[in-house]
């Protein structure tokens, strides 16, 4: 059933003749968190987005409001910046970590 | 009235309601690929021997048209039987009768099934193939459920407890297999999710088969909620057979003892452990080379197949085996690999089943993704559940036993009753190359020739570390034994240790790190 590809494995500076699981295979690469990409928290629907591109925005200004499970979610500017671009639309879909808007610092 | 004529006015009754749902739904299910519920337990327990309770139960709810509406067995068959001669409780739902959805009188008549095989000390199997709640019961649906996982839960580790998925199985419903010690599942046929397809569709614009999310394949393969995977019913329930010949009644017998036999002889340790200790073997070979007649029952045998786990013989009698498989990820421990193998050594613990242990791993698998997954709990409950096992524990280090995964494998200092090594074994904080490159750091950075010095230091360590006489001088192991010797050596542990007293100290509960 899973499909084992026949490969190797280092531990402790050894390496190991053995076969790998598709889930190992298929690990994400960690990348750090940036302070300046605002995504979706949950996966839900856009229902308002308040921000333009280019508006300077303040700590605590609305940025949109997600809706999940029933309940809406304001998302609220961490901290003062400048919206770079805001790549989602009302009614939008969103997954989880989707990429909903860029703001620069 | 004459006795003759009741009697047919019974099995006139009795028939119009062992036919289910009707001709129709019948023909519909078995056009699925689906036996009904009644053939279902017909196939798997010994001819003859089902005994039916609560054939005439029937609802009350009176709603959406529901009084006018008669549901046999209310879409639920429960009753008594044997398999292979072990006497079992036994219910399954019947999707011909109102899509086998759960009210109130469905629940309890599987409720009351579970109170007789627990108050009975008799194991449980459950058959599911429904598509959920009634929803024209409304509450008294989910009330139904809640009955049914309060009493999995309270069943737990007192009658052994297994769950057949045969068609459908979602939402609440799929709590009570999860409650339980034993999922197996059928492909094409078994379908478990907590959300389904069209809810996922319409919040999250995702779109995703039945199969795909919560089919058989996956919950063998990639969630690890089923533990048998069959490509039939028929297949499943040999499975079913084979499982309940290998575990006790309940918690206060011992499994049945079966005559004993010596394992193939084509099977030659020897043979099968490669020499260099970076190459790769199947674990299950050795456990194979061991056990009575080679008969090994793998459990979860598609999930985190870095640890084998599943039962065995030896002298006859029932033996949990937990073994790192080198083959896979060489063997390392990580977070489904720990929680695969805790849940089974409790379940050993819970049923009196004694535990071997095979040790051949580099330690714990590095990675991001390990540690935000939570590997440090997930890890804990391999620790925590040799730990607390009072059964008897055996363990054998065939060959790397490094660091912390050393300790984990139900080392001599988790209690473990006996611990025998081979000539081949390495018990040490890890292997040479990463010992010597942390411990000869600035010689080997400060060397003309580094390489060498590395090659050197390495070659001092392996001499030094990697073999089972430092741990043997400690006492941490009991024996050095030749691999040839190892099944004496179990079978007389097994033999010594039939009056183990073992008492934890008087707890409520313990609190494992779920």
């Amino acid at each position: 059933m899973n499909e084992l590809n026949q490969n190797s494995i280092i531990i402790d500076d050894t390496e190991y003749q053995t076969r790998l699981t598709k889930k190992f295979l298929s690990r994400k690469k960690y990348v750090p968190k940036s302070k300046s990409q605002i995504v979706a928290f949950i996966p839900g629907t856009i229902r308002a987005v308040t921000v333009k591109n280019g508006q300077r925005i303040k700590k605590g200004d609305s940025l949109l409001i997600l809706e999940a499970m029933k309940m809406k979610n304001e998302i609220k500017a961490e901290f003062d910046a400048t919206v770079k671009n805001v790549l989602v639309k009302e009614n939008q879909l969103v997954a989880k970590n989707e990429l909903l808007i860029e703001l620069t610092l | 009235m004459s006795l003759k004529q009741r009697i047919l006015e019974f099995f006139k009754l009795k028939s119009k309601v062992t036919e289910g749902g009707g001709q129709q739904a019948i023909q519909k299910q078995m056009a699925m690929g689906k036996m009904t519920a009644r053939q279902r337990i017909n196939e798997l327990l010994d001819t003859g021997s089902f005994h039916e309770y609560d054939l005439f139960v029937e609802h009350k709810a009176e709603d959406f048209g529901m009084n006018k509406k008669f549901l046999a067995g209310d879409g639920v068959i429960t009753g008594t039987g044997s398999i292979l001669g072990f006497p079992v409780c036994i219910y399954a739902q019947d999707f011909t009768v109102a899509g086998g959805s759960l009210g109130i009188a469905h629940a309890r008549k599987i409720t009351k099934i579970m109170d007789h095989a627990l108050r009975l000390g008799l194991p449980l199997i459950g058959i599911n193939d429904s598509g959920g709640a009634r929803i024209q019961e409304g509450v008294n649906s989910l009330a139904g459920y809640g009955e049914i996982f309060f009493r999995n839960t309270r069943a737990s580790g007192v009658i052994p407890q297994i769950s057949v998925i045969l068609g459908p199985c979602a939402g609440g419903a799929v709590y009570s297999p999860a409650l339980t010690d034993f999922v197996f599942v059928v492909d094409k046929i078994s379908k478990m999710f907590i959300t389904g397809p069209e809810v996922i569709k319409t919040v999250l614009g995702e779109e995703i088969s039945m199969e795909d999310l919560g089919g058989a394949k996956v919950q063998a393969e990639i969630s690890g909620n089923a533990h048998f995977y069959a490509e039939s019913e028929k297949e499943c329930f040999e499975q079913i057979k084979k499982l309940v010949t290998f575990i006790p009644w309940n918690n206060q017998k011992k499994a049945d003892k079966f005559p004993p036999k010596s394992p193939r002889s084509n099977l030659l340790i020897d043979q099968i452990m490669p020499k260099d200790a970076t190459q790769p073997y199947d674990i299950r070979d050795i456990i194979r080379a061991l056990c009575d007649d080679s008969d090994f029952l793998e459990i979860q045998e598609h999930w985190a197949q870095n640890i084998v786990v599943g039962f065995v013989r030896m002298n006859g009698e029932t033996v949990g085996v937990v073994g790192n498989q080198p083959l896979v990820l060489a063997g390392v421990l990580d977070v489904d690999s720990s929680d695969k193998a805790a849940r089974f050594i409790r379940f050993c613990d819970a049923f009196n089943i004694p535990l071997l242990t095979l040790v051949d791993l580099p330690g714990y698998l590095p990675g991001v993704d390990q540690e935000h997954a939570g590997v440090i709990r997930h890890g804990a409950k391999i620790l925590y559940a040799y730990s607390e096992a009072s059964v008897l524990k055996i363990t054998i280090i065939l060959r790397k036993a490094y660091g912390g995964g050393y300790i984990a494998m139900c080392s001599r200092h988790l209690g473990a009753d006996f611990v025998f090594a081979w000539p081949t074994a390495e018990i040490a904080v890890m292997g040479p190359e990463g010992a010597a490159n942390i411990i000869f750091k600035n010689e080997i950075a400060n060397a003309q020739n580094p390489d060498e010095v590395r090659k050197e230091k390495v070659q001092e360590y392996t001499q030094k570390f990697a073999n089972p006489y430092r741990a043997a001088a400690n006492g941490y192991i009991d024996a050095v034994i030749n691999p040839e010797e190892t099944r004496d050596y179990i079978i007389h542990s097994m033999y010594l240790s039939q009056n183990k007293v073992d008492e934890l100290p008087k707890k409520k509960h313990g609190i494992p790190p779920f």
